[in-house]
Parts: C-alpha cells; structure tokens; sequence
C-alpha cells in the first residue's frame, strides 16, 4: 500500500461528498419548495398539467389526509405496480420492443423482481441482457424506479410535516406529494443525467442486439448445461472444441435507465454485470457521475428537512452523522481492498500500487475504476438502499465486504436511500433522544415534540422488523437443503453469500455477493416476502408516527431542553446506530466475514 | 366508511398509474432517445469500431458505411490468447471468455480453492508464454474482471507482455513500447481512472502496424 494510492482513493471520495454536499443545499431548500406547494417557477410551469391530472383521477390536491389514508393510498398504489410489472413479464413476449424476442419470465422470477422494483430494492435474480425485453425495462421496471424513490420522498416528507406542524390531524396528499416529487424533481434531473450519460458512450437506442467480427477468434468449450451467470468458474478445464468469430454486443436503452437507477437509489441493472458493465459505466467520469446521482437526493432532504422545520442546523446535525457513519466504512472498504489477497503475494502476483497500476483485490473489480472508484462505490451503493455495483462483492475481502453488508444491516442510514434514509436516520434519532431522556430522567422530547409510548412502539416495530426479517431469512436459508443448494463459495463466504442476500432484500438494497444461485423459486420467493416486510413494515410505522407527531402540540423550548444539533447529539445518534446495529448483527457477521478474515489473514 | 374512502382511492391509483407509467416509461426513454440518437449517435450505438474490410452478411443496418466491418466495440474487450496479441483480463462470463450476453464476475470468494487454482493456471499460462520474463505478474492480469468484458488492462500489465509481442511479431521491443505509451491513458486530474491501456485498440493498432510493415 503506497500512499500515492490511497492518496487518491481519499481524494475521489472527498470531491465527492464535497461536491454532494455543496448541491444538496440548494436543492434541500428546492424541495421544501415543491413539496409545501409554494408557488415557485417550476410549479407554475407545471401547474396546468398537474391540475389536469387531478381532475381526472378525481382528487383534490389541497384535501390532505391523516396517515392511515395516507399509508392506505400509498399501499395499493404499490400493490397495483406489483401486478402490473408482474403481469408485464409474464406477457413480454406477445409485446412489441422486445427484438430478442425474450421469452415471459417465470411465474417465480416474476413475483420477486415485481415486489423488488415496487420496493425500491431491485434485487435482481435475473440477468438483464438474457430476460428482460426493452418494453418491460422501460414501462415495467423503469416506472418504478421513478414511483418508488416517489413515494419514498412522499413518506419523508410526511414525517417531516409530523415534526413541523402543530396540532394538525393531517400529514399530507400523498398523490400531491407522489406526483410533485416526480414532475419536479425526478424527472427533469434523470433526463439531464441520462442525456450527459449518453454523450460517454452509454448506449440509448432500441436496435436489435449487433453482431461484431471479432479481431481474433475465441475458442472455447461448449457448455454442458446452461450455467446462470451466477455459477461462471472462468475455469475452462473441459476441452476446447468450439471456435467462434463473432461477438454479439448487447443493445438497448440503457442511459435513460441507468439515470434514474441511481438518482432514486434503486439500482437494478439493465445488465447482470450492472455499473460494471462498459455499456453502463463506461468510464471514471460516468462513475463519478453516478455516484454523485445516488447521493445527492438523501443529502438534500436533509436541508429538506432543517428548511422545513425551521431551523437548518438540524438537518447539519442529520448530515453531520450520516457522513461520518459513511466515512468509517468507507475507510474501511478502500484500505482492505487496497491491501490485496494476502494469498497472492507467495504467487509470484503483484499488488502493489504504483503509476502503471491501481493494484490491490482486482478480482471482480473494473481496470478502469482500480480500488478506489471500486470500494468508493461498493460503500455508496450499500450506505444507501442503492444495490447497483461496479465491482463483485462477492469477491471483495473479508473486511472489504463486512463494510458494505454492515452498512446495509444498520438499516442504510447513512445518506440512505431517497426518503427512506431521512425517514431511518429520524427513527433513531427518536431512539437517541428516547434514551438520553430515560438517562437524564426526563420525557424526551425532539423539535419540540414529546416522544410518549405510541411514538416509542412504532419506533421499535421499525428498527426491529428489518433484523427480525434478515435474521430469520438466513436462519431458514441456511437449514434448508433449497436454501444450501445455492450457495457458490465452501464455508464462511457460503454462509455470508445468504446473509448478504436477506441483509440486501430486507433493507432494500439490491446488491449481492452473486455467487448465490438465487434464481430459485425458494430465493425469489423467501426474498420476495424479505423485500416486501423490509419495506412496509417500516414505511407504515414511521407513518403512524408522523401522524401521531402531527397531532400533538408543540412544546416550547426551555432550559431542560436537550437540544439536537450539537455535537453531543450527533454522537448520540451514531451511537444508537451503531449500538443496535452491533447488538444486533454481530453475532451473525462474527460467523461469516469475521471467521474469514481470521482464516486469510493466518 | 372504508367503502366509501377506498372508491375513490382506486380511481386515483389507476390514473395516477397509468399516468407516470407513459410518462416515465415511454415518454421519457423515448426524449433521452431522441436526444442521445441526434446529438452523438456513435456513441449511443455502441461506440463501435469500423475497420475497412470484407462486408460480412451479419452487418446490422444503421450508421455502419457499406464496405466496412464492424470489429467490436471500444467499450467491450475481447478474447486474445496469441503470442502476437496482448491478452487483455481473464473473463468468467461462462465457459466463453468475453461473452456479451453473459456479463458478470466470478463471484469466487477471496479464501476459494477453486479461485486460488484458476489463478495459479493463469500465472502458469502466461510463464509458459514467455518464460524469461521472471517479473511478477500485474494482478489484473490473472484476476478476472467484474463485468466479464473489462477493455482495459493496467500499464503495468500492458508493459509486462510488451517483450513477448514483440518476439512473436518480429518487431522491435521499442516500437511496442511505443505503441503502448500512445495507448496509454492515465488519471484524469490525478484522481479520475486508473493508468490504462484498451487491449482492443492496442491490438488493432498492432496488426495495422504489422500489415504496414510488410508493404
């Protein structure tokens, strides 16, 4: 490890959160604005088109409701996307836009990529480039991707109102908050990404997949059996009997997709390989790009929220802690992955960094993105509900993969997914503030609010659904003979391949150490329900929250007051994080990166 | 009471729906489309490289001129495993190195035999190739990449293979460094990519040479 290497890895990461945080201000206070309606320019623009929808779906924008109706609307709108990209796969074949003419996924499949967009996880037990027709990418897949990180920002931005408002029975319109956060926000940003991303050589069209004369043949043995991407060994021990000359280079529009992918922390790939792949992440620019998209919004609700409570040194003290929860993983990610296989070095292979190479675990990971670029990304994607990768993690080191599945366990809450990081961050800060005041003997109290039993049992029922549905899932996945037959890789890494899966399906993230066979009816389906409990189970409490938040009236600020925007508050929130994430998961991590660490590092 | 809540619930769910899914699902990929076909429309092709040459009968119709083949994309690596090529990174999309329809990693665990000893066959490959090189091997270079289909390789390993090409193509070692310091790309403001050469491009390049050299 030289310190040129690291050197620069440091440099990416700060330019990036500095740039981050640089335009998440502004846009913080953007979206304070669209989402209390203030009659800015955007919303006059769009002001005709909005009304005009209103009207016909029969709803009145300035008719806001309590959280229930709110939370019920909310839930068949998501309940009717899932039939919808459900039954759109099943059809995909009889539907035009589909040049390969893919076949309809399976009943299975179907069922767990549905609930996975809807959820804004977007694990995929697919691979893009072999199932999925252009029509069902853009009409079934991509529209989630928009409505999804919507009604994410819609949940966050109730819970904001819950703090914000004073005796109020209402925390908001969901249709008014679901439809602003796409017209104004979503929209016009994923167009201009998807344009700029375009113009690097992501491709966008709808051509049938080309064929290319190769510059040298490939020879190679036939598989015995069609092999998922999941099971490739890369091997090549049978005989080589097989000679081709032509590449067939996958098609598609690919940039309008990859925008919003990262701009709503989705992260589902049109291709298996995801932000690896050439076609979706073409270069250092590109990456950096991306990472910046998959930040930016979490930042910004954080000012979102100071805007809209009145007083931004609150949302600094939210930032304040989400970064510096991201910054040690990072650190940890990068300096492991930089420090290589120590397997290797008896090999005669070299890892060191120098002018001529990034070196370090190269296994798995893009020459074009080295370590830094590679660990940088693996941690954005997992300390939000992201799950798009530019590296395997499956083939990360031990420490290199405990940062990011870690991240993913303490609920991705530092920046975290759009709206679902805000509403996560705010649940332990309910949590923090709940202790200190058993610590000090008062009633707690945040912004004014005070935090009484109904407010502490939907707290608990938040934090706590995520561990149950992880623990659980693994705790099946690795009794089950269905469950074993999965994994890829002998011993601690097998094991951590199905904790990853249900740490990433209960938490919404989407990424994976792939080596798991998950394209299963057991995986699709154990990760389906993951996904959908993962989601709602905490969606729907942090709404009766909100509401109950709303109603109450709020207490002025006195003496006794704890105020939340001091350091001894930011370390407070980073302990309640940390400490319930350790107590939780440690155990669990302790028999799987852990044990491996141990045996490598011998 | 619910009845009467849920009514028109469901009436707004479905416009609501169908109305993001046109706009976002159709209208929007179809603007970026539009746009990205007017403006750079190479690049949202696919970035492919035409070489003068024989039509063969698979040419998809489009941007390509009449006359030419297209030989693969600047963004997409290829398989080479001749002395006279540079050997860009082992690619585990199935039993088919640089499979693009099959991207993906390994997915092989850092403590897995199975890796261990497909890494310890690539070293013994690419000794066997040219056994007085006794430098130690770039890591990229026996490692497979994350999409399968990885164009680039590190200078380092560019350089590591320069001694062999150069034997195999009769050419002399300086012309092959020169030619991989033309291709070499490095850090863009010292902090964006790494130091890089396109194995494609090298290789292309390296057989215009050779067909210039016996002219």
């Amino acid at each position: 490890m030289t310190i040129a290497s690291i050197a620069s890895s440091i440099a990416l990461g700060v330019l990036l959160l500095g740039s981050v945080i640089l335009c998440a201000r502004p846009l913080g206070r953007y979206i304070a604005d669209v989402m209390e309606g203030r009659p800015i320019l955007a919303l006059r623009l769009g002001g005709e088109l909005e009304r005009a929808l209103y009207r016909v779906a029969g709803i009145d924008p300035a008719r806001e409701t309590g959280w229930k109706q709110y939370a019920l609307n909310l839930l068949l709108f998501s309940t009717c996307g899932v039939l919808f990209v459900y039954l759109l796969q099943r059809v995909q074949l009889w539907l035009p836009l589909n040049p390969q003419s893919f076949g309809n996924v399976t009943p299975d499949s179907a069922f767990n990529t549905a609930i996975s967009f809807v959820t804004n996880t977007n694990w995929q037990g697919y691979a893009g480039e072999s199932t999925m027709s252009y029509l069902t990418q853009m009409l079934g897949l991509a529209v989630q991707n928009f409505v999804s990180a919507a009604t994410g920002i819609a949940v966050a931005i109730a819970l904001i109102r819950g703090f914000a408002r004073h005796a109020s029975p209402t925390v908001g319109n969901f249709w008014v908050d679901l439809t602003r956060s796409t017209l104004y926000l979503l929209l016009p940003a994923a167009t201009l990404i998807a344009i700029v991303l375009a113009s690097q050589g992501v491709i966008q069209n709808f051509a049938a997949f080309k064929d290319v004369t190769t510059v040298a043949p490939t020879t190679y043995a036939p598989p015995d059996e069609p092999t998922g991407p999941g099971t490739n060994t890369g091997a090549g021990t049978a005989t080589l009997s097989t000679t081709t000359g032509t590449q067939t280079l996958p098609m598609g529009p690919v940039a309008s997709q990859e925008a919003i992918k990262e701009l709503g922390t989705n992260g589902g790939g049109f291709f298996n390989a995801n932000s690896a792949h050439p076609f979706e992440n073409p270069n250092a620019f590109t990456n950096f790009l991306e990472l910046f998209a998959i930040l930016l919004i979490p930042a910004a609700l954080t000012f979102t929220f100071g805007a809209m409570v009145g007083d931004a040194r609150q949302g600094w003290a939210i930032l304040v802690g989400m970064t510096m929860l991201f910054t040690a993983l990072w650190l940890v990610a990068a300096s492991s992955e930089q420090a290589g296989n120590p397997l290797l070095v008896s090999l005669g292979v070299d890892q060191q960094a120098s002018a001529d190479q990034s070196g370090g675990n190269m296994e798995g990971k893009e020459t074009r993105f080295g370590i830094g670029a590679s660990a940088l990304f693996a941690t954005v994607t997992t300390a939000t509900s992201t799950g798009a990768v530019n590296s395997m993690h499956d083939s990360m080191t031990p420490l290199g993969g405990l940062a990011p599945m870690f991240l993913m366990q303490i609920g991705e809450v530092a920046f975290g997914g759009v709206g679902s990081g805000l509403y996560g961050m705010l649940i332990y800060a309910l949590l923090g503030v709940f202790i200190a005041g058993l610590m000090i003997g008062r009633t707690p109290e945040y912004l004014g609010k005070k935090i009484e039993a109904f407010d502490m049992k939907m707290t608990s029922i938040a934090i706590l659904a995520t561990p149950l549905v992880v623990l659980i899932g693994t705790a099946v996945a690795v009794s089950v003979a269905s469950g074993k037959a999965g994994v890829a890789n002998p011993g601690a890494h097998g094991y951590a391949e199905i904790l990853y899966a249900f740490s990433s399906a209960g938490n919404n993230n989407g990424s994976c150490f792939c080596g798991l066979s998950a394209n299963t009816p057991f995986y699709n389906t154990a990760l389906g329900l993951a996904m959908w409990f993962g989601r709602f189970w905490v969606l729907i409490p942090v709404l009766a929250i909100a509401g109950s938040l709303a109603a109450k009236k709020r207490a002025p600020v006195t003496a006794g007051t704890m105020p939340t925007h001091g350091p001894l508050f930011v370390v407070l929130l980073m302990g309640s994080v940390l400490l319930i994430g350790a107590l939780t998961y440690v155990p669990a991590l302790a028999l799987g990166p852990v044990a491996e660490h141990l045996m490598i590092a011998r | 009471m619910l009845h009467s809540s849920l009514r028109p619930a469901l009436v707004a769910t479905m416009v609501i729906f169908a109305f993001f899914s046109l706009l976002t699902g159709l209208a929007y990929p179809l603007l970026v489309t539009g746009i990205a076909q007017a403006a750079f429309a190479d690049r949202a092709n696919g970035s492919l490289i035409v070489t003068a040459g024989e039509p063969v009968g698979s040419i998809p119709r489009g941007s390509i001129p009449r006359g030419s083949t297209p030989r693969g994309s600047t963004l997409i690596g290829q398989h080479f495993t001749g002395p006279g090529y540079f050997w860009g990174r082992p690619s585990a999309t199935g039993t088919r190195p640089y499979n693009a329809l099959a991207s993906g990693g390994s997915n092989q665990g850092p403590l897995n035999p199975a890796w261990l000893d497909a890494v310890k066959m690539r070293i013994d490959t690419l000794r066997a190739a040219d056994p007085a090189n006794t430098a130690s091997i770039p890591v990229d270079l026996v490692t497979a990449s994350a999409s399968g289909l990885d164009p680039h390789i590190s200078v380092a390993a560019a350089k590591y293979q320069t001694a062999r090409v150069a034997r195999a193509r009769n050419l002399p070692v300086t012309t092959m460094q020169s030619l991989v310091a033309k291709h070499t790309q490095g850090r863009w403001l010292g902090i964006f990519g790494e130091p890089r050469v396109n194995v494609l491009e090298l290789n292309i390049a390296l057989d215009a040479l050779a067909l210039d050299a016996t002219r």
